[in-house]
């Protein structure tokens, strides 16, 4: 084989496997704590996403989720949070507050644009 | 959030933060409580809110959080919360301008892809180096390009690099205005270590343009690697067009699935005319209080909840119950805002306002089912979470077979079908099939008077095969009447009635409220009881003047020395028909007979023939006694009759018949059958008449009319239609096309697939589901 097509076929290979690690394995790992006190709260910025993405809270305690959409795009103009019933409208630049119970079970509870492509958890531990 | 309980008299909860224990909840209560013009204040550690009922004369909500503030903890305002119309609103006006935006868009990038095709035209001709490699544009070609050379000879005179330049300029405007957002989309997301659409769309016509680049600059570096030096701008602007069309006709298409939703919303008249010191003033309905009395004139929305207290007339409540006849309505009566005044005016004492109200309830109920899931998409959601870093993987994947494989242009037509990849893939299809179905399934059950609590609920109610009816209030009328009048030989049938109705006059039985009713409906004078007594299971007695009265079954007529064998057959004829007759005797002698029943409403019969017709097990479910239930059965069509069931019991039979292996629908009245509606895998709640429980169940008939099961039913196995339709050609468009794109039929057929193609089926898919889920709105339900 030529080497051209060796270089390609390799470089494919890294790049596939750079994809993979980079959307499955790398963007898992931050995890924010929200701020404690009687209430919980952490912003969450929206745009193209959610940042932080994974946010853990203290189980018996009401949180308060305070998104701040800084974009435009449709596409995460809702928010639901299935397992909560919660189904939120996030203005286009501007902070919405979304309170979570202190009854809400422990485990992951995912949060999801309105179409499910932008997601998030909530760790309740 | 304030409500406003009396002038004199908000409520507001807010957030309290730092309390840590008892000792600080008990210190922010009771300074709460000793701050003048509080009236009441509770504090709730778990919650971290302080629900404070205080006088809006004295104090204001600002000062109550800096008392709780001065105590060294934080509290702030609740921030204003906006009701579920609000939010529709708002979000109606987003998408509307959204879908401006994309048409701008849209209209903008095709015609700059007409321009682009027709400057690509002297470049494929001739051979030169730089001709557009797009299959389907070398397909144009070969028809556009010999009338075009005609017509305009002046363009095909025109040097290559002059045209290259002029696509490369239109492509440049292209990318910073129309499609700009892809690309600084697609990073957003990618910073976030997400993907979605934008990324194909974003890496697809990146790639072909960054080829273009440096075929536009480097032609003869590319030349001297063996590589074509062709250049994709037109196909680039003409991806982007097609798929802002897409979008375009996707954003209005999404937008009518919430029409439903805001033809409620618009039901809800600005003002109401209110009286005020005897005044008529026209005020904005946020700013009527409770009790005041508002007038309602013909033709007129009512603007508010309320009760009539003056007037009468026919109220078209259509909009919210989907009962096409109006409806009657007098002093007393309820009426609801949002329905129209048919003939009459009338003045209502408004009762429920704001986020009470009927119309913001069915409002809210139905935003919240419009956001829910169901369990059908779980698949989908699993593979659209994977989606877009497996088909970018695919796409390189594909460039490097073509490199390694293709005997002739191996890098432009790797990138050709890379990027076809990239561009027919479309994850969002998949994310459309399930939610538009439930948004559009949900708006058509509100028309109908059915209100489905989410795509939980439509699921389960698409897959049932067994429906329980609570006989009392959900078959039946739910309230008792005397149907039949026996007297004795040579009574008169009015003293018959007249001397039971003095009697029951002291009772609290259901029964005697029926016989009651008709005394008073026929106008009879009545006398007044003394010496009541009750025997259970048997009759009641009682003194009226000089006279002796009994009521009660055979034996408590026999108890007192009476014999009933006169009236024994008519007894049993009566009995047989479901119906309950009473004996009536007074002064030691027997007066006759009264047969009270609970009517069955008119619609019961046609609507268990419909359940039926649609498949459904239908099981009768009473307390009542197996005599009178298999009566009403019987005059039902009904087979299956579970009769003396005890209140707790219905919750066992629903149980019972979920372990036979059914799926169970309930349906019942709210109140009562709470627990057994919630046993059953679909509850159906009724509602009565305009008092609309919408909170009960998991499907609510907005009428007491067994003909919303049907609907809801039927409403349901149509949607879950829609969605499996929806998902299989979602998945199939997918892959079937993604192979295609990446050339695996050209081996054996030679066919590859245009990535300006590959845009067109990507935009059309999207756009063919939300339009399969939209055929919901006209679905024929009966």
């Amino acid at each position: 084989m030529p080497v051209d097509k060796i270089l390609v076929l390799l470089g494919g290979l890294a790049a596939i496997a750079w994809i993979n690690w980079y959307f499955f394995v790398a963007g898992r790992r931050r995890v924010a704590v929200a701020a404690g006190g009687a209430l919980q709260e952490i912003e969450i910025i929206v745009a193209g996403g959610y940042d932080p993405s994974a946010i853990r809270l203290a189980h018996g305690r009401p949180a308060r989720l305070v998104f701040d959409r800084r974009e435009t795009s449709s596409c995460s103009e809702e928010l639901v949070i299935p397992d909560l019933g919660i189904r939120r409208f996030l203005p286009a630049n501007e902070r919405t507050t979304v309170d979570v119970p202190a009854t809400v079970e422990r485990g992951t509870h995912e949060f999801t644009c309105g179409m499910g492509m932008l997601r998030g958890r909530l760790i309740v531990e | 959030m304030t409500s406003t309980i009396s002038p004199t008299r908000d409520r507001i909860a807010f957030p309290v933060t730092g309390m840590t224990c008892a000792a600080c909840q008990g210190r922010v209560q009771r300074t709460l409580e000793q701050t003048p013009g509080v009236l009441d204040a509770a504090v709730n550690l778990m919650t971290g809110t302080a629900t404070v009922t205080y006088d809006p004369a004295t104090i204001s909500p600002d000062a109550l959080v800096g008392t709780v503030r001065d105590t060294g903890y934080g509290a702030e305002l609740p921030v204003a919360s906006r009701t579920a119309a609000e939010e529709q609103v708002a979000h109606d006006i987003a998408q509307e301008g959204e879908y401006q935006e994309l048409r701008r868009k849209a209209v903008f990038t095709l015609g700059a892809a007409l321009v682009s095709m027709i400057l690509s035209m002297p470049l494929m001709t001739g051979h030169r180096h730089g001709a557009a490699a797009d299959p389907f544009m070398q397909l144009v070609m070969r028809h556009v390009s010999p009338p075009l050379e005609a017509a305009a000879p002046w363009l095909y005179a025109l040097s290559r690099e002059v045209l290259v330049g002029a696509l490369f300029a239109l492509t440049l405007g292209v990318l910073l205005w129309s499609g700009r957002h892809f690309y600084t989309r697609a990073w957003a997301a990618f910073r976030h270590h997400s993907a979605d659409m934008n990324t194909l769309i974003a890496v697809g016509t990146g790639a072909a343009t960054l080829y273009s680049l440096v075929a536009t600059f480097a032609p003869g570096w590319m030349l001297s690697h063996g590589i074509a030096p062709d250049v994709y701008y037109e196909a680039v602007i003409f991806i982007i067009g097609l798929i802002l069309a897409g979008n375009a006709l996707e954003a209005r298409a999404k937008r009518q699935t919430s029409s439903a939703i805001r033809g409620l919303i618009a039901l809800q008249p600005d003002t109401a005319r209110v009286l005020r010191d005897g005044a008529e003033l026209e005020l904005p309905v946020s700013e009527v209080a409770r009790g005041d009395i508002v007038v309602v004139r013909p033709g007129e929305r009512v603007p508010v909840d309320g009760e009539i207290v003056f007037g009468s007339s026919a109220v078209d409540e259509s909009m919210l119950t989907g009962e096409s006849m109006p409806v009657a309505k007098h002093a007393g009566d309820r009426a609801i805002g949002g329905t129209v005044n048919r003939t009459g005016a009338f003045r209502v004492r408004a009762t429920a306002l704001g986020a009470e109200s009927t119309l913001a309830r069915i409002v809210t109920l139905m935003r919240e089912a419009q956001g829910s899931r169901a369990p059908i998409q779980h698949l989908a959601d699993r593979i659209s979470a994977v989606f877009v870093p497996v088909v970018i993987s695919i796409a390189i994947a594909t460039f490097v077979l073509w490199y390694l494989l293709a005997a002739d242009a191996p890098v432009g037509r790797g990138l050709a079908a890379a990027v076809a990849v990239l561009i027919i893939a479309c994850p969002c299809a998949m994310g459309l099939a399930v939610p538009t179905a439930v948004m559009v399934a949900t708006g058509r059950g509100a028309a109908l008077g059915v209100l489905i609590k989410g795509g939980e609920a439509l699921q389960r109610a698409g897959s049932l095969d067994t429906v329980v009816l609570d006989k009392t209030g959900t078959v039946t009328e739910g309230r008792p009447a005397v149907t039949d009048i026996v007297p004795a030989r040579g009574i008169d049938p009015d003293r018959l009635l007249a001397d039971a109705a003095s009697l029951e006059r002291a009772s609290e039985h259901p029964l005697a409220e029926a016989i009651l009713r008709a005394a008073r409906e026929r106008g009879l004078p009545l006398a007044d009881p003394t010496g009541f007594e009750a025997v259970v299971g048997r009759g009641v007695r009682a003194m009226a003047g000089e006279r002796a009265l009994f009521a009660g079954n055979a034996a408590f007529m026999r108890d007192w020395g009476l014999d009933p064998a006169s009236l024994a057959d008519d007894e049993a004829r009566l009995g047989s028909q479901g119906k309950t007759p009473v004996y009536v005797a007074a002064n030691g002698a027997l007066l006759g007979l009264i047969a009270i029943a609970d009517p069955v409403r008119p619609s019961s019969r046609d609507a268990i023939a419909r359940l039926r017709q649609l498949g459904l097990d239908v099981v009768l479910l009473t307390g009542d006694n197996r005599r009178t239930a298999e009566a009403v059965a019987r005059a039902l069509g009904i087979e299956h009759v579970t009769a003396d069931v005890l209140p707790d019991g219905k919750v066992e039979e629903v149980r019972r018949l979920q372990q036979e292996g059914r799926a169970v629908a309930m349906v019942g009245d709210g109140v009562n059958d709470a627990p057994a509606l919630a046993q059953a895998d679909l509850g159906i709640s009724v509602g009565g008449g305009s008092d609309i429980a919408v909170d009960a169940g998991d499907v609510t008939l907005v009428r007491p009319d067994l003909h919303g099961a049907a609907r809801a039913i039927e409403l349901s196995r149509r949607t879950m239609r829609t969605m499996r339709q929806n998902l299989f050609w979602a998945f199939a468009y997918n892959v079937i096309g993604i192979p295609v794109a990446a050339g695996i039929l050209y081996p054996s057929f030679g066919i590859l697939l245009s990535p300006i193609l590959a845009s067109a089926a990507m935009a059309l898919s999207s756009v063919s589901v939300v339009t399969n889920s939209l055929r919901l709105r006209r679905a024929r339900i009966a």
